[in-house]
């Protein structure tokens, strides 16, 4: 049965709060297990109430930082994340400064040890914010140069690939790794005046006497394993900024707090966030086989009816292509294993001539939001918002976020630039959002992802019905299924998948493919992924569910192994981290916190 | 009394290499470059003697082409005073590298030069043992504990040799050339990058140091090392013997 909400009108109104009412609000699971993001927090300069409610984090997990004083550094504007979203709003602010002469200090801080180091997508690029922001790209010999140049859509079976018409509209696009356009974004950013801090990573919020948000503090580096100072410790830094805008990319780990803290699912009318797992390789592959611009794109074998998910297949330049695998983390089975889904893939008749005679270059993995317009939080808190994919504004049906993100950095720059000169309030955020394209394309793809909540084939039917019929124009609003977490249905009701073993040619182990992911970490440091209760690893995810932490890692963190009494123990090799967030979003209790690792650690993607 | 530590960029230890198809060389283009381990502990080390007083300042030298200055900034982020970067865009082997060094000593008079003991992009292990050659200066190698005396102008070294430990002491000036067990590098904190950018690197080119870049290198072919085979079970001492013997051909 459809699920109907509320009939509204898409256009411009000045009711914010009632103008995406559902029907039954669903609060965010994630909601009743957080805690006091003060856990690690104990800054001698922010006069922080003391935290309300206790943290389930044993004390000795809480760092030095109350001992010692923390430098503090002051700017206009603080973005953590030097993504397209980031970047995007440094360079709008920085523009209009040059433009009205004025002057603000903008501030970026990017976990990874490389600006484009933790960045990864498929990707199909749409130029169309870039095209507003940076017109002259091309002449700036951005790396984008790859036009694509066939558009292919396959169902797979196991033997065979049915052609379909193609539902995207790929012209004017390119095919980019997303890594180099970022790299090449912060060198255009820096060229402006912005500040790029990568190795740093934003551990904690900070926050003045009537809980306004005034910055982020980074990590203590040089902590070791069991919470001791190592003899290169360095405490965190306070960058403090008249605002903050969060631009961690999707599940960011400061943003989950932020909308929990100031109820921003509720206050948007938004239903929870959906997510989807991606991973990804980069193959350099024979020069014969190689069209540049070539888009395939592919569903069905090998994941069954109730799952959703499919391929993607990018000609790039140079002989390289993008290859990988995305999986709906909605899925129910928890011997589902989307690592071994990919591996598998890679050998159908139609996929396998690519990449017989490659090599591969590049290893990766990442969640992506699926939720769409459902699930658009309310963006603005006390000091700042949040934009791009930790937000999540990407168009599922296209499977495109890039374009989006960066637009959503650019609104909320000029937004922000408002706030700071002429005294504007934040809040126009949201309607200048609302107002934009963005809005407008997510509400037109609003009810593609939600119709597979009835099967494969009921997704299909209404996805060609909404593409050539009604183009978003019903007067119904899909909501999605349950959240992610709760989907995942008890081990007893399924049976074991069987994975077929790596042939080392076209499929591999994941150590072998981790290897490719240049990750990287301090091994001796608190392992940055935390168990809010540590039993229940061992007495509800082993017995209940099999342990599906040991199968949607894409890094292989999670590994259950026996100890001296022959006792199965969860074993965190946080050393692996490819920062995806899946087990953040997919653990069955939400038991499994993310936490960002001391900066500069991470994957070292470069042509992701 | 001054000190220079020479550091140099290479592919960062994380990154997986890849050979080039044309197997001239390793790819290094879109590959994360960082400061070489040893050059780290080797400015580390530098950074400690200023600290507890026994030096004035220290200052990092780098060569090689314009993407060597995010190195010198690193290395003027972890605490150096100045930087001074050789540019130049052909390859630069240890001898080239120990007579820029070299006439580099001869305008800022160090009374102590402090190397990584090798690279980690071509481990040769060559270029502190040739700069102190060139100089006629007493070295340390591989050390893993450097205690300085200023009074006596001494430094003891305790060298980390085949045998085990040896302990050497050189009259200053001195080059040494620093082990993994030195010490634990520091972190740049954000507040020194940001102090970093203002502080002064001097250029130079090798010509202007009177050096000149004749290649008395050339890289033949650049290999992957071969697949190491899946070894083969046998069932009996008589079986492993059989094969020593006639397939091996090692007894």
């Amino acid at each position: 049965m459809l699920k109907f909400r509320s009939i509204f009108s898409k256009s411009k109104s000045n009711n914010l709060f009632l103008l995406r009412s559902l029907t039954k609000s669903s609060t965010s699971p994630a909601d009743a297990f957080s805690y006091s993001q003060n856990a690690f927090s104990f800054s001698k300069h922010s006069s922080l109430p003391a935290p309300a409610s206790v943290s389930r984090v044993p004390l000795s997990r809480s760092f030095a930082t109350d001992s010692e004083a923390r430098d503090s550094i002051e700017y206009d504007v603080v973005v953590v994340g030097a993504g397209p979203a980031g970047l995007s709003a440094a360079i709008r602010l920085k523009q209009l400064c040059h433009q009205k002469g004025a002057d603000l200090s903008v501030c970026v801080v990017e976990k990874g040890a490389e600006v484009g180091a933790h960045i990864i997508s498929g990707n199909v690029f749409e130029p169309r914010a870039l095209d507003e922001l940076l017109p002259q790209w091309k002449q700036e010999e951005a790396p984008i140069n790859t036009p694509v140049s066939s558009d292919k859509f396959w169902f797979l079976t196991k033997n065979r690939a049915i052609s379909l018409p193609s539902p995207f509209h790929n012209k004017g696009n390119y095919v980019i790794s997303l890594s180099q356009l970022v790299r090449w974004l912060g060198a255009k950013a820096e060229e402006l005046g912005v500040e790029i801090y990568p190795g740093f990573a934003a551990s904690e919020i900070l926050y003045d006497a009537n809980n306004k948000v005034i910055g982020i503090g980074t990590n203590d580096m040089g902590i070791a394993k069991d919470g001791s100072k190592k003899e290169n410790f360095q405490p965190g830094v306070e960058v403090k900024g008249r605002i903050t805008l969060l631009a961690e990319g999707c599940r960011g780990s400061l943003s989950e707090k932020i909308m929990g803290k100031y109820n921003l699912k509720e206050k948007g009318g938004a239903q929870h966030q959906t997510y989807a797992l991606g991973i990804k390789e980069v193959w350099e592959i024979d020069e014969k086989k190689h069209q540049p611009g070539a888009v395939v794109h592919t569903l069905g074998w090998p994941l069954d009816h109730k799952t959703y998910g499919g391929s993607f297949l990018y000609h790039m330049k140079d002989n390289q292509i993008s290859i990988g695998f995305v999986v709906a983390l909605n899925y129910q089975n928890p011997f589902m294993n989307p690592y071994e889904e990919f591996q598998k893939f890679k050998h159908h008749p139609a996929i396998r001539p690519y990449l017989e005679g490659g090599t591969v270059i590049q290893y990766g993995a990442r969640t992506l939001n699926e939720g769409g317009f459902q699930s658009i939080p309310y963006p603005v808190f006390p000091g700042g918002a949040i934009i791009g994919c930790s937000a999540g504004f990407l168009n599922v049906p296209k499977i495109k976020g890039t374009h989006t993100a960066m637009k959503s950095g650019m609104l909320a720059a000029e937004v922000t630039f408002g706030v700071l000169n002429e005294g504007l309030d934040m809040d126009m955020y949201w309607n200048a959002l609302r107002n934009s394209w963005i809005w407008d394309e997510l509400y037109k793809a609003r009810n593609y992802r939600p119709a597979f909540e009835y099967g494969l084939i009921p997704g299909l039917a209404l996805s060609g019905l909404e593409h050539y019929l009604l183009r978003g124009k019903h007067p119904f609003t899909l909501k999605h299924g349950k959240a992610d977490h709760e989907a995942t249905n008890a081990a007893q009701l399924h049976s074991p998948i069987h994975y077929p073993k790596a042939d080392g040619v076209l499929s591999f182990d994941v150590p072998t493919s981790l290897h490719r992911s240049n990750t990287n970490h301090e091994h001796d440091q608190p392992p940055h992924l935390r168990l809010r209760d540590p039993k229940i690893p061992e007495t509800v995810n082993l017995p209940v569910y099999a342990a599906p932490e040991s199968r949607y890692c894409p890094a292989r963190v999670y590994e259950y192994v026996a100890d001296e009494h022959n006792q199965l123990k969860l074993q965190i090799n946080a050393q692996n981290c490819l920062h995806c967030k899946a087990c953040d979003i997919k653990d069955p209790k939400q038991n499994i916190e993310w936490t960002v690792p001391e900066g500069g650690g991470g994957p070292g993607y470069s042509v992701m | 009394m001054k000190i220079m530590v020479a550091i140099k960029r290479v592919i960062d230890y994380a990154v997986k290499i890849r050979v080039k198809p044309d197997k001239t060389g390793v790819v290094t283009q879109n590959v994360k470059m960082s400061m070489n381990p040893f050059c780290e502990i080797a400015l580390e080390e530098a950074l400690r003697i200023r600290e507890s007083g026994l030096a004035s300042e220290v200052v990092a030298v780098t060569m090689g082409p314009s993407q060597c200055l995010d190195t010198l900034r690193t290395g003027l982020a972890m605490g150096a005073d100045r930087g001074i970067h050789v540019e130049s865009t052909s390859a630069l082997h240890p001898l080239h590298v120990a007579k820029i060094l070299r006439n580099l000593v001869e305008i800022e008079k160090p009374s102590l030069i402090i190397l990584g003991k090798q690279a980690i992009d071509d481990d040769c292990n060559q270029t502190g043992q040739m700069v102190a050659g060139l100089l006629n200066w007493p070295q340390g190698t591989f050390a893993s504990k450097v205690v300085l005396d200023k009074e006596k102008k001494e430094v003891t070294v305790d060298r980390e040799v085949d045998d085990g430990i040896e302990t050497v002491q050189l009259n200053l000036p001195a080059v040494i050339t620093t082990d993994l067990r030195l010490n634990q590098p520091r972190y740049a904190t954000l507040p020194n990058i940001m102090k970093a950018k203002s502080k002064p690197i001097k250029k130079f080119t090798p010509q202007e140091l009177n050096v000149e870049i004749k290649p008395d290198l050339e890289i033949v072919e650049v290999t992957e090392p071969p697949k190491r085979k899946a070894g083969v079970m046998v069932s009996s001492v008589d079986e492993l013997i059989h094969k020593l013997k006639n397939e091996a051909k090692v007894i």
